[in-house]
């Protein structure tokens, strides 16, 4: 019980007759990095202000430290939260700002003292006690929020796309910055981004959600390798869908026939049964071209467009009138040779292991 | 182009843009207001007029017990009106601000309707509410009494015995300062509502919530956030209630009846019976230096508190 830091047992949030949060059942680890990655709209701060105690669930348990949370205000909740504004008192220095949890918890002002300088040494703020919010940067601001919740020493730390305001370039400093904080201080981070890369690159575990549902919850490997249906796979990363019928379903292997003329070859995993319709997801990285057909499951195609991104070389190609497929290769100098032009015939081949078979 | 021509050009644009209101400012607003000045260091004429003499005798006259005690009234009225809007003025605009934004221009609109209605008229409503024969007075004298009378006879206690005497008489309700603080709060109450939704409308609510979250209860949160950062709108419409309640004329004059004058009442009477220009004049100077400088006390606090 007490290995989980926050737990959701079939917890559900309607604002009138729309439905925010969906019965989402979460465990989260004791000590964990775990996201709530979603679209907006999806249920992700909704949840989050569940935990928080800002909203109280329409149904459902909310354990904090296996305590029922029932309606415990927010304020008597071991969380803190860094908000997506950050929400800083603006009438108040950065020391009162830091300092404002401890004051309400009655913590000796010595005690205080040397708190708040920790916390801003942790967030690497020192010497700006005296500033005022108004006088400092995005990115400061972003530290000062930070250490106003961590001061408190919580449980678990709520955050609420703490990242979104800041450009792209502090943004990536700031998540390894906050990563690298959150092994240091040992707390629980429940994190919510819309950002997919953001949470593959932070997290220890993600929860995709969609429409007010936790559609799946993993490791970033298991989530990006194995993603549960058409939404994650589309939401995490590139995929290629492949809408076909299985024609035939062997043990290990099965063949979809996408858009009734093109047969491709499958791993089969439980639940595909002959004459199913599916989709079939391929990341564009994990496919090759080549220009002889490597074996007999090379798939063929026309050159559409090809698309220099720097890094990749990005190619759209035609398998069936229908099907356009997208392709990346690492745009390593020396293959510029074995480089495809528009127009050009080529084989694409994935291994077995690269082709998701999605039923949902 | 010169720099000092082009400033000297974007100056006379700009005099040209403000010489209408300046104009009227001082036709209408600094001539008169100089006249008073001048009058107040003049003396009554023997039949009513103004002997342009100078003299501070109208200003050491003011010093009479008499008229400070006047003042002294006029300042604690004006300043119960004051607190008492903001009791009811702040809860008001905080319960307005924080419904949802399609309801708040309603809501903003039901309070502002009954002041389409003429002030004098409004006054005299409150008149007829509060007088010995008015409605509560009626009512209390009347059905209350009477019912009052009615279980007495059915249960004889002698705990009934005080609550009949009381509700034999009417309650003095009419006449006294608390009349007037009545008739004022009810005036002016607007004007605290306004600037208070103006700024409590503007206040970010996740403050509210990361106080929350950082272990500050309701009270608390709202002593420490809320409050201080919506001082300004009551900086502002405390004075937009004080400046008023101390000058009030009307209400008093309607609602304290013979007993209960304010300051306004004894400018009035100066110029329009005691026909004593001069002492009048005196009397609107010393208020409006009060007023001036009790607004700027009042603004440094403010800004201080900030």
């Amino acid at each position: 019980m007490a290995d989980y830091a926050v737990e959701l047992h079939g917890v559900s949030k309607t604002f009138g007759a729309v439905v925010a949060v969906d019965r989402v059942s979460l465990s989260i680890r004791d000590g964990e990095f775990f996201s709530l990655l979603g679209p907006s709209g999806c249920g992700k701060t909704t949840t989050l202000r569940l935990i928080a105690g800002f909203e109280l669930p329409t149904e459902g348990e909310i354990h904090i430290d296996g305590q029922f949370q029932g309606e415990t205000p927010p304020y008597r909740r071991p969380v803190n939260t860094v908000f997506q504004n950050y929400a800083l008192f603006p009438h108040m220095t950065v020391y009162r700002n830091v300092a404002f949890g401890l004051e309400m918890q009655k913590v000796p002002q010595g005690e205080i003292r040397r708190r708040v300088t920790e916390a801003l040494e942790m967030v690497r703020l020192p010497g700006m006690e005296r500033r005022k919010p108004d006088q400092l940067s995005g990115g400061q601001q972003q530290r000062v929020a930070l250490a106003r919740a961590l001061v408190n020493n919580p449980s678990v730390l709520l955050l609420d796309e703490p990242l979104g305001a800041l450009d792209l370039k502090l943004r990536k400093a700031m998540q390894l910055e906050l990563k690298d904080l959150q092994h240091r201080v040992g707390i629980t981070f429940i994190y919510v981004t819309h950002d997919q890369e953001e949470a593959l690159t932070m997290s220890d575990r993600i929860a995709v959600m969609d429409e007010g549902r936790a559609l799946q919850v993993g490791t970033p490997e298991e989530i990006y390798e194995h993603p549960a249906n058409r939404f994650v796979a589309g939401f995490i990363g590139e995929t290629n869908f492949l809408p076909g019928q299985v024609t035939e379903a062997r043990s290990g292997e099965a063949v979809v026939v996408v858009d009734g003329s093109l047969a491709v070859h499958v791993t089969r995993e439980p639940g595909v049964e002959e004459n199913q319709e599916v989709t079939v997801a391929v990341r564009p990285e994990r496919i090759s071209l080549h220009g002889q057909p490597p074996d007999a499951r090379a798939v063929p195609g026309v050159v559409e467009e090809v698309i220099y991104v720097g890094t990749d070389i990005r190619y759209l190609v035609r398998i069936t009138e229908q099907t356009i497929v997208a392709v990346r290769r690492q745009n390593v100098g020396s293959d510029a040779a074995a480089r495809f032009s528009v127009g050009e015939g080529v084989y694409l081949h994935w291994g077995p292991d690269s082709a998701r078979v999605l039923t949902a | 182009m010169t720099e000092a021509s082009s400033s000297r050009r974007h100056r006379l644009r700009l005099l040209i843009l403000i010489l209408p209101s300046l104009l009227w400012l001082v036709v209408f607003f600094l001539v008169p207001l100089l006249l008073v000045l001048a009058m107040s260091f003049g003396q009554r004429g023997t039949y009513g007029g103004v002997r342009w003499v100078l003299s501070l005798g109208n200003y050491v006259r003011f010093f009479d017990p008499l008229y400070l005690r006047i003042f002294g009234r006029t300042f604690s009225i004006a300043l119960t009106t004051t607190l008492l809007c903001l009791l009811i003025g702040y809860p008001l605009a905080y319960f307005i601000a924080s419904r949802p934004p399609r309801w708040r221009s309603g809501l903003l609109l039901l309070l502002m309707i009954p002041f389409w209605t003429n002030f004098l008229i409004r006054t005299y409503a409150w008149l007829l509410l509060l007088r010995d024969q008015g409605l509560i007075n009626t009512l209390w004298t009347g059905p209350l009494h009477a019912m009052l009378t009615q279980i007495a006879t059915v249960l004889p206690l002698p705990l009934w015995n005080p609550l009949l005497a009381v509700t034999s008489d009417p309650l003095p309700l009419f006449g006294t300062d608390g009349a007037i603080v009545v008739g004022l709060v009810y005036a002016w109450l607007p004007d605290m509502v306004l600037p208070c939704y103006a700024c409590i409308e503007r206040l970010d609510f996740s403050l509210v919530e990361a106080a929350q979250d950082l272990y500050a209860d309701r009270l608390r949160s709202f002593l420490r956030v809320v409050l201080p950062l919506t001082l300004p709108g009551i900086v502002a419409g405390s004075v937009l209630v004080f400046i008023p309640s101390l000058g009030a004329y009307v209400t008093p004059d309607l609602l304290g009846g013979a007993r209960s004058i304010m300051i306004g009442n004894v400018i009035y009477s100066q110029f329009m019976s005691a026909r004593d220009y001069p002492f009048g004049s005196a009397i609107s100077f010393i208020l409006m230096a009060v007023m001036l400088l009790g607004t700027l006390i009042y603004f440094r606090l403010g800004a201080e508190r900030r």
